[in-house]
């Protein structure tokens, strides 16, 4: 076994393929859903041509397949492959199977159940719009199952450490278990509005549930939830950016610091997405604001490190001058098509970093709350950075533990390169309509872009049509990586045996940073600041909110009981 | 850690400390504010505008699936407005075009800002949280009429 590789079981290699492959064909229809939304938003169909029913229920399967299913089985798949890999530890099998079936099953449910339409209630489920028990319980047991994969890390690290005393634990590892401490602590208080809230009410077994609690718990859940996605995405940054670029990384200590950055100020920022509710005091919302600054933070430091990552990197590879190097990146280099993933993810999130400071500057979210723009933005950080990075990671991860070349690298090359550039006009649309006042979630080729309606809003029609225009060329981009993903599952497999191996990149500066190499004070401080955020604001809530709500159907004004 | 890393780490956290100064500005010398936890107002259920001054007006606002009650409201050029909104069924969202007011209505709870409508014009609210099966067809106006009404 050489120093890079680590041999992965059969078993295990089965099971990381598995976690991609399923997912890929969810995340296809979710892609496709999107698609649909573009020309429902325009009034270009008025229902689904394929699927049937209207927007919202494209819009849930759009939202709930992309942005939670996919994302969260290729955090799994990353972390029981790299793992495994950066600690030289087999994985247990018999664990991570279990994981991964819950997973599959859980998601399996929640897609027929949005599929067949019992579950129009959005990726949010705000109550009191209910949906069929089914969904909430499939929703569960994908969180479960991540639960259980990612537990099966915890022995293979404290081996590691006892084994390994003294040494810096790999970048990545850190990264991965920062993933999945902030994802634990995140998702246990939507655990609480699912299971004592929403299934029991869903059921029958307890009539009315008392909303605002409920979206607050969410959204507790909520905002962490983007750094779920984002973290992987910035394990690859860190990791295996700077090697495919042909250098090092710029500072070790600096992807520390990021990482313990972030688990200290993941959490305690929700209601920063409920800056327009009632019942939550302003000053907890500011409260909440400061420390969305505070997170804002390591995305900063992240720009710094990266950038004078690729510089020296670009100037290793002959580049002169102030800018000369940037052209002296792989950018089109079809053997290193997995940069072109990250190096475009990276741009479109200099646009969504500052999206979301501004979305979180408190005052300021009242021009855009609940806007047009909101997508427009989110669809620049999960729909940008993350979502190619995953895809980028996907492809690789395939190739490796199904032991096959990639193939159609050109197309794979080229998609994430007409994925932004679809994605930017699309976003543009989005940003600019919401300033002018146009609604998310809303289908506004029924009303506002419709020319016979009372509602019609002739001047949101140019962006509306932008939407269209960048929903179409993110799709084509879609469908040449799906194309490559798909034909590279199905070639056949190199004949020698295949070891797995990522580009680790080693660090440039190197500093002992001694104060970061455990997590536990930093999850310390974690949980006394989510304590302090979050008793006034459930506390606020829980006093001034008066009744419950039994539930209703999205398509009556009548509860349903 | 060396020099540009610390540089840049500075300035990164001067950059937030000025964009959250600006936030503070805003609060305490231009008084804007984001809805806070309202007490000591009874729930609602109806929609009442009624006048408590020479320029100002309360109004009570119903969100339902899948209209806003009132759906027109009109009044004169220069009118401060103590505006209440509740829903009564499921989760709403309300913003009035080019002014300064965004908030969720959210069944079991009021919420509230002051607005000051300076120039004339009708000004769209579009129902902006998903509703149900409608939530595209619920909307208002505000008709602001120059000299009173």
């Amino acid at each position: 076994m050489s120093e890079e590789s680590f041999r992965f079981s059969k078993s295990n290699k089965t099971l990381i393929a598995v976690l991609l492959i399923i997912p890929m064909v969810l995340l296809f229809i979710g892609v496709y859903g999107g698609l649909m939304q573009t020309l429902f938003r325009a009034g270009i169909i008025q229902s689904d041509p394929f699927v049937g029913g209207d927007y919202y229920k494209g819009l849930t399967f759009h939202g709930v397949l992309n942005a939670i299913v996919f994302t969260t089985f290729f955090a799994v798949a990353f972390g029981n492959s790299l793992i495994p890999y950066s600690l030289k530890k087999a994985l247990n099998s018999k664990v991570a199977w279990t994981g991964g079936i819950l997973m599959l099953v859980g998601s399996v449910m929640a897609a027929i159940m949005t599929l067949i339409g019992e579950a129009t209630v959005l990726y949010t489920f705000y109550p009191p719009l209910k949906a069929h028990p089914l969904f909430y319980i499939g929703l569960t047991l994908l969180v479960v199952g991540s639960w259980v994969a990612s537990a099966n890390w915890v022995p293979m690290y404290l081996t590691w450490r006892k084994e390994n005393a003294g040494l810096k634990t790999p970048l990545a590892v850190v990264g991965m278990f920062t993933t999945f401490i902030v994802w634990f602590i995140a998702t246990l208080a939507v655990a609480v509005e699912i299971l004592f809230m929403l299934l029991p009410w869903s059921l029958g077994l307890i009539d009315e549930v008392n909303v605002m609690l409920a979206r607050t718990l969410f959204w507790f859940f909520g905002h962490p939830l983007v750094y779920f996605w984002l973290l992987p995405a910035y394990v690859m940054y860190y990791v295996f950016l700077p090697k495919m670029a042909g250098g090092k990384l710029y500072s070790d200590m600096a992807g520390r610091l990021v990482f313990m950055m972030f688990i200290v100020f993941s959490i305690p920022v929700g209601t920063h997405h409920q800056y327009m509710d009632p019942a939550i005091s302003s000053q907890w919302k500011l409260l909440h604001g400061i420390f969305t600054f505070a997170v804002a933070l390591p995305s900063l430091i992240t720009a710094f490190t990266l950038a004078a990552s690729l510089e020296h990197a670009g100037k290793k590879n002959g580049g002169k001058g102030l800018f000369g190097w940037i052209w002296k990146l792989p950018f089109f280099d079809k053997e290193k098509w997995f940069f072109a993933y990250l190096i475009t993810g990276l741009l479109i999130f200099i646009f969504g970093g500052i999206g979301g400071i501004i979305n979180a500057s408190y005052q300021l979210n009242t021009i855009v709350h609940n806007t047009a723009w909101v997508p427009g933005h989110f669809h620049l950080t999960v729909a940008g950075p993350v979502t190619l990075a995953f895809l980028g990671g996907s492809l690789y991860l395939i190739g490796q533990v199904m032991n096959k070349e990639v193939r159609l690298k050109a197309w794979a090359l080229f998609s994430p390169y007409i994925y932004t550039i679809g994605l930017l006009i699309m976003s543009y649309g989005l940003k600019i309509g919401g300033l002018m006042g146009m609604p998310r979630r809303t289908n506004t080729g029924a009303s506002y872009a419709n020319p016979d309606s009372i509602l019609f809003q002739a001047d949101w029609m140019v962006y509306i049509n932008m939407t269209v225009v960048g929903g179409v060329i993110m799709f084509v981009g879609i469908v040449m990586y799906i194309t490559s993903f798909f034909t590279t599952v199905f070639s056949k497999s190199r004949e020698e045996e295949g070891v797995i191996t990522f580009p680790i990149s080693e660090p440039l500066h190197d500093e002992p940073a001694t104060w970061l190499r455990n997590f536990k004070p930093y999850i310390v401080i974690a949980i006394i600041l989510i304590v302090l955020s979050y008793t006034p604001v459930i506390y606020d809530v829980i006093q001034s909110t008066y009744g419950g709500s039994p539930p209703y159907s999205p398509d009556s004004p009548v509860p349903l009981r | 850690m060396d020099k540009s890393e610390k540089l840049a780490l500075i300035l990164s956290g001067a950059l937030l400390v000025v964009f959250f100064g600006a936030i503070m500005y805003a609060a305490m010398a231009k008084d804007i504010d984001v809805p806070t936890c309202i007490t000591g107002m009874d729930p609602f259920t109806t929609d009442t505008l009624f006048q408590t001054g020479p320029d100002s007006y309360e109004l009570q606002m119903v969100a339902r699936m899948w209209a806003f009650q009132p759906s027109t409201v009109r009044l004169p050029v220069g009118s401060t407005v103590d505006l209440y909104v509740t829903s009564q069924d499921i989760i709403h969202g309300f913003k009035i075009e080019q002014h300064n007011v965004n908030l969720m209505a959210v069944p079991g709870a009021i919420n509230y800002i002051r607005v000051t409508f300076n120039k004339p014009g009708e000004f769209l609210y579009a129902c902006h949280e998903f509703c149900g099966a409608a939530h595209h067809t619920m909307a208002g106006r505000f008709i602001i009429e120059e000299g009173g009404l």
